[in-house]
C-alpha cells in the first residue's frame, strides 16, 4: 500500500535528523546512539517515508522527534505492542523502537516478552542505563543490588534483570549488545539488527550522567576496555585483552566458560571457543557473563525464524485464495434463512 | 403421568390450543447442552414464521460440580404470533433436566404452566446436592403446575441403544430427546435441526445418528404417550413482519459483520486487537473467520496490548477495533487517551457484564456508561453509542465506524452480554445499498502538517506511515495545533482541549434528531433508555399507554454526544423515568447536562427487566 517513492540519492546522516532542537542532558549517552542510528540508518539505504520510530516513555523515548522519519511517541511500556499492531497492518514499514530499562523490563515487561516471542520484525533497542533518569534518578529493574537511590536509600535489594538474557529467555532469534560509546561496534550492530528478519534485539549500555554516572565505566573505560570487553564475531575465536591471547574456554566438568590465557598453563588457540551465533546455549551462557569474566559485546545470538506478521499475512492469503469473492451479502445470508 | 381425566377416554389428547406467544426456558446442568437445545429451538421457531426473543442464562464456570443450582445453565426463549420484545417475564414451559435446575428456576414458571422434568435424574444424590431435603416430585409441591415427569435419561437409552454408544455417550442425547418433546408441544419441524446434526457430527456420524434418534424418540412420546389433563400441545401462528429475507443472528455476530461493513463502506482493512473476555470473545471468534474479507485477528497478550495494536494498526492506515467487558476497558484506559490526543480513528466494545472488578462476568449490566463517556484521566471527550438489540449491532457497529473515521476519534460501542449472547430474527440487510463514507488519506506534502483540521469535522489529516514527503511525529504530550511537535506553551493546550472537546460536540450536528419510539413528543412522562432495555422499556410503554396513561419512551443510540434536541424534547414532559441495570447513570448525566428532574429505575440483580416491573413504576408515578 506504500507509494514507492522516486529512486532517492544517497541519504546522509543529516538527512535523518528532525528539526527539532535535541533535549536530553548535555552529556548523555543517548547522543551518541543517536548519531549512530543516524549514520547507519543513512549508510543502509533506509527510506526516512518508509521507517517509523515507536517509543514508550523515558529518557529514550523521546527518540523518534529527533528523527526525520515517521515517529510514534506513546505510552508508557506500550511501544511493542503498538509497533507489533504498525507492522500487522503494513508489514513494508521498517519500524524501530526505542526503549529504556524501566519502560522495556518493568512496566513494559510482559509486552516485550511478546513481541520478541512472536518474532516481529522490529529493531527492538534497549537503551539500558541501570537508571530511572525522567523521573529523577530512582533506582530500575537492572539496578545493580545495593543501589542507593531517592526511593532506596538504604540501597536497593532486588536482584537485577539482564537485558538479554531475558531475549534469549523470551525466545529471541535475534540478541545483541554493544553500547554508547563503541561509535565503530554500534553501527555494525545495527546493520546487523536491521538486516536480520524478525525481531531483533539489541540492548545498549549507555550512560546516565546525572543519576547513574559511569555505572558502565568498568567496561567501557578506556584503560580497561580492552580486558573487560569480548566482542564476539561469528565463526570467529572468543578472544580479548590487550595482546587479544585471552579467550574463553569450556569448563566441561563444571559446565561453564572459563577465561584462559592463551600460552598459559599449557592452554593453546584450539582450545578457545569459536563463537557460533546459531547456538542459542552458548549464547546463554555469554549472556550470563558477569564481572570478573568480561562483558560479551555484539550479536551473541542470531537464528532466523519466520516472522509474525509474515506468517499472518499468509494465512489471510489462504483464507482469501480459498473464498475469492469474499461477498458481504452473501456472508450475511449464509446458513438458514427465511422469507417472510 | 402424574394425573388423569376422568372424562376422557384413557390416552386421548384434546386440540392444540391456539395461542398469541409463549415463554419457554430449557434448564439444565452446564454439561446437559441447554444452549445448543436452546438455540435450536429457536431456528426452528424462527423457521415457522414467529417472532422471537432469547436470553442464554449460563454459569462461569466452563464446568461446574455436576448437579449443583450454580452449575444451571439456562436458555430462555420468547416467540409469538404477535411482535416479541423481550425474552419474557414469566414462563409458560419449563423444561428442569435435574434438580438443581427446578430448584433454580421453578420460582419463574407461572401457575399452571407446564412443567416438563426428568424423574430419572431426581435420586437422592441429586436432590441432595440441590439443597432438596425430600423430592418434590413426590410431595405435592408442585400441584400448582402442570407437570410432565417422564425418565428422559431411560427413554433416551432406549432409544439410541441400536447405535451401539456407550451409556455416558448415550446419555449426552437427553437435550435432543427433550427438544423433540418441546417441538411436538409447539409443533415444531425437526428438519433444520436433523440437518445440522448431520452436519456437526459428520465426522463421528453415529454420534449422528444417536441424536436425531433421541430427537425423533421425544417427538414420537409428545404424539404418543398420555399427557396430563390430555394436554394435545399448542399452536402459534406466524407473526405479522415485514416481509423480506430473514435469519437468526446474535449480538456477536450481528456486530462482527458490521464492522466488516463499516470497515468496507470506509474503504479501510479491519484490525482486530483483543484480549479473551467474558462476554466479549464471541466478536473475536467471529472475527478471526473473517480474514477473506481482508480482516486481520489479533489475540494480544492483554488488554493494554490490544488495544495498542489496535491504535499502532490505525496509525499504519487499517481500522484498528479492540473488544472486551467492563475490566478490561480500565485497563485500556490510558491508551484510549492516547488514541483521543493523537486523534486517530479507533472503535473500542465494551460488551459489559456485571461489575465492579470482575463483578458477574456472565450476568448482565450496564454500569459502564460513566466509564464510557468520562472514565479517563485528562479532559479526554470521545463518542460513545449503545445497541439495543441483537441485531441493532450491525447498524450501531457501522455508526460507530462511520464517527470513528470521519472525525478521527475513538468510539466506545456499548453493548452487554445479553446482546452479545441472545438471538433474534433479522431482515438481512443489502450491504450494498448502504451508503458509504470513503477515508481519505492526506498525500501532498503541501502545507502538510499533522494536525491540519477540516474546518467543518475538525477531523485532522490521516497521514499514514510510508507516505512519501509527510514524515510526522505524534505522541501522547500536549502537540502544537499545527506542527505536532511537543508543545508547553499554555495558550496552545488551551486550544488544543478546545478543539478535542468541540470535535465532539460537533458530533451532534452529524446525527439524527431525538425521535420518541412511542407516545407523544410531550405529556406526562417520557421513559428513556438506552442499550438492551430497548425491549422491556418498550413493552411496559405500549402497554401502559393501553391502560390510558400518558406516557412516551424514548431510546438513545447516541449516548454522547447526545443528540442535539434531547434537552428541549425532555422538558416538555411533566415527568421523566429513566430504567437502567445500573444505579443511575444515563440518569446523572440526563440531569447534568439538561437540568431535568429525571427519576431513576434502576435494577442490579444481574438479569433483564421484566416488563411487568417498568409497567408497575410507570404506573406507580402517574397515578401515584
Amino acid at each position: 500500500m506504500n507509494v514507492v517513492a522516486p529512486a532517492a540519492e544517497k541519504l546522509s546522516a543529516k538527512d535523518f535528523a528532525s528539526d527539532q532542537e535535541v533535549r536530553w542532558c548535555p552529556g548523555c549517552g543517548d547522543y551518541a546512539i543517536l548519531k549512530s542510528v543516524q549514520r547507519s540508518l543513512a549508510d543502509l539505504g533506509a527510506r526516512p517515508d518508509n521507517t517509523v520510530f515507536v517509543s514508550g516513555i523515558g529518557c529514550a523515548a523521546r527518540f523518534p522527534y529527533y528523527m526525520s522519519t515517521y515517529g510514534f511517541h506513546t505510552i508508557h511500556g506500550r511501544a511493542p505492542a503498538i509497533a507489533t499492531g504498525i507492522k500487522l497492518a503494513n508489514p513494508d514499514l521498517d519500524v524501530w523502537v526505542v526503549s529504556g530499562d524501566g519502560d522495556a523490563l518493568s512496566i513494559g515487561g510482559n509486552h516485550l516478552l511478546h513481541l520478541v516471542r512472536r518474532n516481529i520484525n522490529v529493531q527492538f533497542l534497549l537503551f539500558n542505563n541501570e537508571i530511572y533518569g525522567l523521573t529523577k534518578g530512582q533506582y530500575s529493574p537492572t539496578s545493580r543490588i545495593g543501589t542507593r537511590s531517592p526511593s532506596t536509600p538504604q540501597g536497593s535489594i532486588e536482584a537485577p534483570v539482564t537485558a538479554i538474557q531475558f531475549a534469549l529467555g523470551a525466545g529471541g532469534r535475534f540478541v545483541a549488545r554493544s553500547a554508547d560509546t563503541l561509535q565503530k561496534h554500534l553501527p555494525d550492530v545495527l546493520r546487523r539488527a536491521y538486516e536480520h528478519k524478525g525481531c531483533s534485539f539489541v540492548e545498549i549500555l549507555q550512560n546516565c550522567i546525572v543519576y547513574n554516572d559511569g555505572a558502565f565505566d568498568g567496561y567501557t573505560d578506556r584503560s580497561v576496555a580492552a580486558d573487560a570487553q569480548l566482542h564476539v564475531e561469528h565463526g570467529k575465536p572468543l578472544l580479548f585483552g590487550k595482546d587479544r591471547n585471552r579467550g574463553l574456554r569450556l569448563d566441561p566438568k563444571n559446565l561453564c566458560l572459563e577465561v584462559v590465557t592463551v600460552g598459559e598453563n599449557g592452554v593453546s588457540a584450539a582450545d578457545i571457543l569459536v563463537h557460533d551465533e546459531t547456538n542459542r546455549v552458548l549464547a546463554g551462557m555469554l549472556a550470563a557473563m558477569e564481572t570478573p569474566m568480561p562483558v560479551a559485546l555484539g550479536v551473541l545470538y542470531c537464528n532466523p525464524a519466520p516472522a509474525y506478521e509474515i506468517e499472518l499475512r499468509e494465512q489471510g492469503e489462504a483464507a482469501r485464495a480459498k473464498s475469492p469473492s469474499a461477498d458481504l451479502n452473501a456472508l450475511l445470508r449464509k446458513g438458514h434463512t427465511w422469507t417472510v | 403421568m402424574t394425573t388423569n381425566s376422568a372424562i376422557r377416554l384413557e390416552g386421548e389428547k384434546t386440540a392444540r390450543q391456539t395461542l398469541e406467544s409463549a415463554v419457554v426456558r430449557f434448564a439444565g446442568d452446564s454439561g446437559d447442552g441447554m444452549q445448543l437445545t436452546g438455540s435450536q429451538f429457536t431456528q426452528a421457531t424462527a423457521l415457522a414464521g414467529n417472532d422471537l426473543a432469547t436470553f442464554p442464562d449460563f454459569p462461569a464456570e466452563i464446568r461446574a460440580p455436576a448437579g449443583t443450582t450454580f452449575g444451571v445453565s439456562s436458555f430462555q426463549i420468547n416467540f409469538g404470533s404477535r411482535d416479541i420484545k423481550t425474552a419474557g417475564d414469566t414462563l409458560d414451559v419449563l423444561v428442569a433436566m435435574n434438580p438443581a435446575a427446578l430448584k433454580v428456576e421453578l420460582r419463574n414458571l407461572k401457575a399452571g404452566g407446564l412443567l416438563v422434568v426428568d424423574s430419572g435424574s431426581f435420586n437422592e444424590r441429586n436432590l441432595r446436592k440441590a439443597g432438596y431435603d425430600g423430592n418434590p416430585l413426590e410431595d405435592g409441591s408442585l400441584a400448582k403446575y402442570r407437570l410432565i415427569e417422564i425418565d428422559v435419561s431411560a427413554l433416551t437409552l432406549e432409544a439410541v441403544k441400536a447405535t451401539g454408544l456407550s451409556n455416558k455417550e448415550a446419555l449426552r442425547c437427553k437435550n435432543m430427546w427433550t427438544l423433540g418433546l418441546i417441538y411436538w408441544v409447539y409443533d415444531r419441524d425437526r428438519q433444520a435441526t436433523i440437518d445440522e446434526l448431520k452436519q456437526k457430527f459428520a465426522k463421528r456420524p453415529e454420534l449422528a445418528e444417536a441424536n436425531i434418534a433421541a430427537l425423533n424418540a421425544g417427538h414420537a412420546f409428545g404424539e404418543t404417550a398420555e399427557m396430563p389433563d390430555g394436554f394435545g400441545g399448542f399452536v402459534i401462528g406466524r407473526a405479522p413482519i415485514a416481509p423480506g429475507l430473514y435469519r437468526t443472528v446474535s449480538g456477536g455476530e450481528a456486530l462482527s459483520w458490521g464492522l466488516v461493513a463499516g470497515a468496507r463502506l470506509a474503504g479501510l482493512k479491519l484490525f482486530m486487537g483483543s484480549y479473551p473476555i467474558t462476554p466479549a470473545s464471541p466478536l473475536l471468534h467471529v472475527l478471526s473467520n473473517l480474514r477473506q474479507f481482508g480482516v486481520t485477528t489479533f489475540q494480544a497478550e492483554d488488554e493494554i496490548a490490544a488495544i495498542c495494536s489496535a491504535i499502532g494498526a490505525s496509525y499504519a492506515g487499517a481500522l484498528g477495533v479492540t473488544s472486551s467487558s467492563g475490566p478490561g476497558v480500565a485497563l485500556k484506559g490510558e491508551a484510549i487517551g492516547l488514541a483521543i490526543t493523537t486523534e486517530l480513528p479507533l472503535v473500542i466494545v465494551n460488551s459489559q457484564r456485571a461489575g465492579p472488578s470482575t463483578g458477574l462476568p456472565t450476568k448482565t449490566e450496564q454500569s459502564d456508561l460513566y466509564q464510557a463517556v468520562y472514565g479517563r484521566n485528562g479532559d479526554a471527550p470521545l463518542a460513545v453509542v449503545a445497541s439495543r438489540s441483537p441485531a441493532d449491532c450491525f447498524d450501531t457497529a457501522i455508526e460507530a465506524v462511520r464517527l470513528a473515521t470521519k472525525y478521527m476519534t475513538p468510539v466506545i460501542l456499548l453493548t452487554d452480554g445479553y446482546i452479545a449472547n441472545a438471538a433474534e430474527p433479522w431482515l438481512i440487510p443489502d450491504v450494498d445499498a448502504i451508503e458509504p463514507f470513503p477515508v481519505t488519506f492526506r498525500t501532498d506534502p503541501e502545507g502538510f502538517h499533522p494536525f491540519l483540521r477540516d474546518p467543518k469535522t475538525m477531523a485532522r489529516v490521516w497521514a499514514l506511515p510510508g507516505t512519501p514527503g509527510l514524515m510526522h511525529r505524534i505522541g501522547g504530550l500536549e502537540k502544537d495545533h499545527e506542527s505536532g511537535n511537543i508543545s508547553y506553551d499554555p495558550t496552545n493546550h488551551q486550544r488544543m482541549t478546545d478543539a478535542r472537546r468541540n470535535k465532539i460536540e460537533g458530533i451532534a450536528n452529524d446525527i439524527p434528531l431525538q425521535t420518541v419510539e412511542v407516545g407523544g413528543t410531550s405529556g406526562r412522562m417520557a421513559v428513556v433508555g438506552w442499550g438492551s432495555t430497548y425491549g422491556p422499556i418498550n413493552r411496559a410503554v405500549e402497554n401502559a399507554r393501553q391502560e390510558g396513561l400518558d406516557v412516551a419512551h424514548i431510546h438513545l443510540r447516541h449516548i454522547w454526544p447526545l443528540p442535539r434536541n434531547l434537552g428541549d424534547l425532555l422538558k416538555g414532559y411533566e415527568k421523566v423515568l429513566v430504567p437502567e441495570m445500573n444505579t443511575g447513570q444515563l440518569l446523572t448525566v440526563l440531569r447534568s447536562e439538561y437540568l431535568v428532574p429525571a427519576e431513576g429505575l434502576n435494577k442490579v440483580s444481574g438479569q433483564p427487566f421484566r416488563i411487568a416491573e417498568i409497567q408497575a413504576a410507570i404506573r406507580a408515578r402517574l397515578q401515584g
